[in-house]
């Protein structure tokens, strides 16, 4: 999947995977897709939850050998 | 609107650091506008350096230890200090942020961090004893922001 920034996020626990995904987020524009990796694997139900609440879009989430790969588009303020 | 989180964190311990500033810095991440009144044993968590903060294995029947230990040998001289290492080597080697880290996590992303005026005269602290961009103020500063919260909580 295409994205336009990657966070590496891995052996890092609540709450670091999601302030990490913010910050990253916080440096991409609307539409923008944000590839970050962890592995807590607490983050899964907070990336949902996080998504959830701050309306940006989970689009896919792989997982590999303990490591959890989310790909997030960043909400469109502009609408 | 955004949502409003005002916490109170009034613990001066290693372990009780952790509460207020993980869920202060997780909100401001959720877009929460957050609040931290710092009081009585809590003012420690705004000090400057807060590499000293300790653990108590005292009294906590509830602390996972090596081996059991009975209260009569954890009040021994060195104790407190043993635990508080074996604490800190367990963040580190787990992905547990610092309180340092969590700290500055929280002044980045904007959260308000109030030290009660009342504690800071009580236990004759000065304001230099405190990093910057803090305020200082007492219940009524708190309770301008906390009344219009979605979330309160003492911690």
């Amino acid at each position: 999947m295409d994205f336009d920034k990657e966070v590496d996020a891995k052996n890092l626990n609540c709450p670091l995977p999601i302030l990490r995904c913010k910050k990253g987020l916080n440096e991409l524009l609307g539409n923008q897709v944000l590839k970050i990796m962890a592995t807590d694997p607490g983050s899964v139900k907070d990336f949902e939850a996080f998504c959830k609440q701050t309306g940006h879009t989970l689009l896919q989430l792989d997982q590999t050998d303990k490591v959890f790969t989310f790909y997030i588009k960043k909400r469109n303020d502009t609408l | 609107m955004a949502k409003k989180l005002a916490l109170i964190a009034s613990k001066g311990t290693l372990d009780w650091a952790y509460p207020p500033f993980i869920l202060a810095s997780t909100a401001a991440a959720l877009d929460y506008e957050v609040c931290i009144f710092f009081t009585f044993y809590g003012l420690t968590l705004l000090k400057k350096d807060v590499s000293d903060l300790k653990v108590s294995p005292l009294g906590n029947p509830a602390m996972p230890m090596p081996v059991p230990m009975p209260n009569l040998v954890q009040m021994l001289p060195g104790m407190e200090s043993m635990a508080t290492m074996m604490m800190k080597q367990k963040i580190a080697d787990k992905g547990v942020a610092s309180i340092e880290e969590l700290r500055s996590a929280c002044l980045e992303s904007g959260v308000k961090l109030i030290a009660c005026q009342m504690t800071v005269d009580l236990f004759d602290f000065k304001q230099d004893d405190f990093i910057e961009g803090i305020e200082f103020g007492g219940a009524a500063t708190f309770f301008e922001f906390a009344g219009n919260s979605d979330v309160s909580l003492f911690i």
